[in-house]
């Protein structure tokens, strides 16, 4: 090792504070401010404590929603939020684990085509292909649908070739085995392979919700209806409205609801969550 | 690489490959498949009639002023986001690196931001930084600073910035944190025993063992600078004040909003699309596999 002398120690103490400071501090803002009364916020006279305002603020945000235009409780959205994160979460890994098994285990004919068209689609993020493809889900019935927000975002090529990289490393001798005991390609899959993803399956998961609850664009287009809003596209809304009418306390707690399930993922699993966000940029 | 205990069967890769085939196609391959067709159409004022004009759409778009600022605006967009971010980060890591106490509690503080959306990220930066009603306001206010940047185009740019870098401060930290503890201890007990200086030690010998860190790191802020910070643009400014903030996805999707021209809102996606191709091509003739965690 070698040996840091004591003060450059407390140098590297000090700029790792700073940076913790520079990266808490808007958040901190945003709680103090969902406390705190919208006449004293809106005069710039806001105080940096917290104020008396926190159950009564949560309670309008969570249940009634802002008393402007768009009169949507803050709870509905994270309900459509949650919904679509853990439908895309899930629905990728569900068909990614089993086509890259496809891909993987079997020798069939248009093998290799089919594996680079789906992982073509890296190329292919939703920002490029808006309109095309909201025209396709209007075509198909399904806007302001669950099966719309998360439809078109489900795909995935880098879930396809985590598991394929994964499936290349598990030993040969596993299916030989099971197939002594007499088991076909599914009960391999369902007995052997799947207990052996679990761990690859979770650091996934942790991923891709997040990235699932923090959609913005795809939400924004096609959710016409208030009550199909996700809370990423609420919270735009509420500040839509000219200035002097914006309810910041309300925006504010918002913002916190919108950050508490991603960011509480992210603290509480944070090994999956590296070894999730580490192998998915691989 | 292939697997040689394999299972024979004529239908089931089909049926498992089927359902990410269907998505992949319905959702991905016919709506760039449109995008294309679109970029070489023009549509009449009605929408009544398209012609197939060849290449006008791009060659109307090239020569449109707005679109090569959008274009130079990108660019410097992501430059800055990924210079300040990426500094900082390592600044940061490199710290963190250090056999200090408490080390696993710093990374936990710092990695968490990962987790905010860009939309979020947007409102709680405009808020600080309102000008009528912002807390930072009134210091650069005090410190002589006329701040508006809900009209001044330079200050909106300088906010999307800031803002965006504040974002991805924690996935560089956590990349860099990852790169510098893959370099042996041993180099830099090497380095120390030459006499070398930490600041000498850092530039000679952990920066360039660090180089396929940096630029993987590089590309995917660029990529993040080109597409995710549209949910920040979004909150904060619509792209305004005029066009100051507006960058090319913004503009993808603003003009397409307007109802206006779908053979050109075409032609941006196409050439998008472009750009990610050759972004992701570097990213995997380059970075993959030299990259070490």
């Amino acid at each position: 090792m070698v040996e840091e002398e004591g003060f450059r120690r407390y140098i590297a103490h000090a700029i790792l504070w700073i940076g913790i400071a520079i990266v808490a501090f808007p958040v901190y803002i945003s709680v103090i401010a969902s406390t705190q009364d919208n006449a004293l916020i809106a005069n710039g006279q806001m105080s940096l404590l917290p104020g008396g305002h926190f159950l009564e603020t949560y309670y309008q945000t969570i249940f009634v929603g802002t008393s402007g235009s768009t009169r949507e409780p803050v709870g509905n959205m994270m309900l459509n939020s949650l919904v679509m994160a853990l439908a895309i979460a899930i629905g990728k890994i569900a068909i990614s684990i089993i086509s890259a098994y496809a891909i993987v285990y079997f020798r069939f004919p248009f093998r290799m085509p089919i594996f680079w068209i789906i992982f073509i689609t890296l190329m292919l993020p939703v920002e490029v292909r808006i309109y095309p493809t909201y025209k396709i889900v209007a075509d198909l019935h399904m806007l302001d649908s669950y099966a719309g927000l998360a439809l078109p975002l489900i795909a995935s090529a880098t879930a396809t070739l985590l598991f394929r990289q994964f499936f290349m490393t598990v030993p040969d001798e596993l299916l030989e085995a099971s197939r002594i005991d007499g088991a076909g390609p599914l009960r391999f899959f369902w007995d052997t392979l799947l207990p052996l993803s679990r761990t690859n399956m979770a650091a996934l998961f942790v991923i891709l919700f997040i990235l699932g609850w923090n959609q913005y664009l795809w939400p924004l287009l096609i959710t016409t209806r208030d009550d199909m809003q996700t809370i990423q596209v609420g919270i735009r809304k509420m500040i839509t409205t000219t200035d002097a009418l914006t309810e910041w306390p309300i925006v504010m707690a918002t913002a916190v609801l919108a950050m508490l399930p991603p960011v509480f993922v992210v603290v509480v699993m944070q090994k999956l969550f590296v070894r999730g966000l580490v192998e998915t940029e691989k | 690489m292939q697997k040689q205990a394999i299972f024979q069967s004529k239908l089931l890769p089909y049926a498992l490959v089927a359902p990410q085939l269907a998505i992949v196609l319905i959702f991905f391959y016919w709506p760039a498949l449109q995008a294309v067709i679109q970029s070489f159409l023009l549509q009449d004022a009605f929408g009544l009639s398209t012609t197939f004009v060849w290449f006008e759409n791009y060659i109307e778009l090239f020569k449109d002023p707005a679109y090569f600022a959008a274009i130079v605006r990108t660019f410097l967009f992501s430059l800055a986001i990924a210079g300040s971010s990426l500094s900082l980060a390592l600044l940061l890591a490199v710290m963190a690196d250090k056999p200090l106490r408490g080390v696993m509690l710093y990374r936990t503080l710092l990695i968490w931001p990962y987790a905010v959306a860009p939309p979020v990220v947007g409102v709680l930066w405009i808020f600080m930084l309102h000008p009528s009603l912002g807390v930072l306001s009134r210091y650069l206010r005090a410190m002589g600073i006329d701040w508006n940047p809900l009209l001044d185009g330079d200050q909106a740019a300088a906010l999307i910035i800031l803002a965006a870098a504040w974002k991805q401060i924690s996935y560089n930290f956590l990349f860099f944190l990852a790169g510098l503890q893959a370099i042996p201890k041993s180099v830099f007990e090497a380095a120390a025993i030459d006499g070398a200086r930490p600041m000498r030690r850092f530039w000679t010998v952990t920066f360039p063992l660090l180089s396929p860190t940096i630029f993987f790191l590089l590309v995917v802020n660029i990529v993040y600078a080109f597409f995710d910070t549209f949910g920040i643009i979004d909150t904060m400014t619509r792209g305004g004040p005029g066009t100051s903030t507006v960058t090319l996805v913004y503009k993808v999707y603003s003009d397409g909003l307007l109802g206006g021209n779908l053979g050109s809102s075409a032609a941006q996606s196409v050439i998008l699309m472009v750009l990610v191709i050759v972004l992701t091509g570097i990213q995997f003739r380059f970075v993959e596999r030299k990259v070490t965690y």
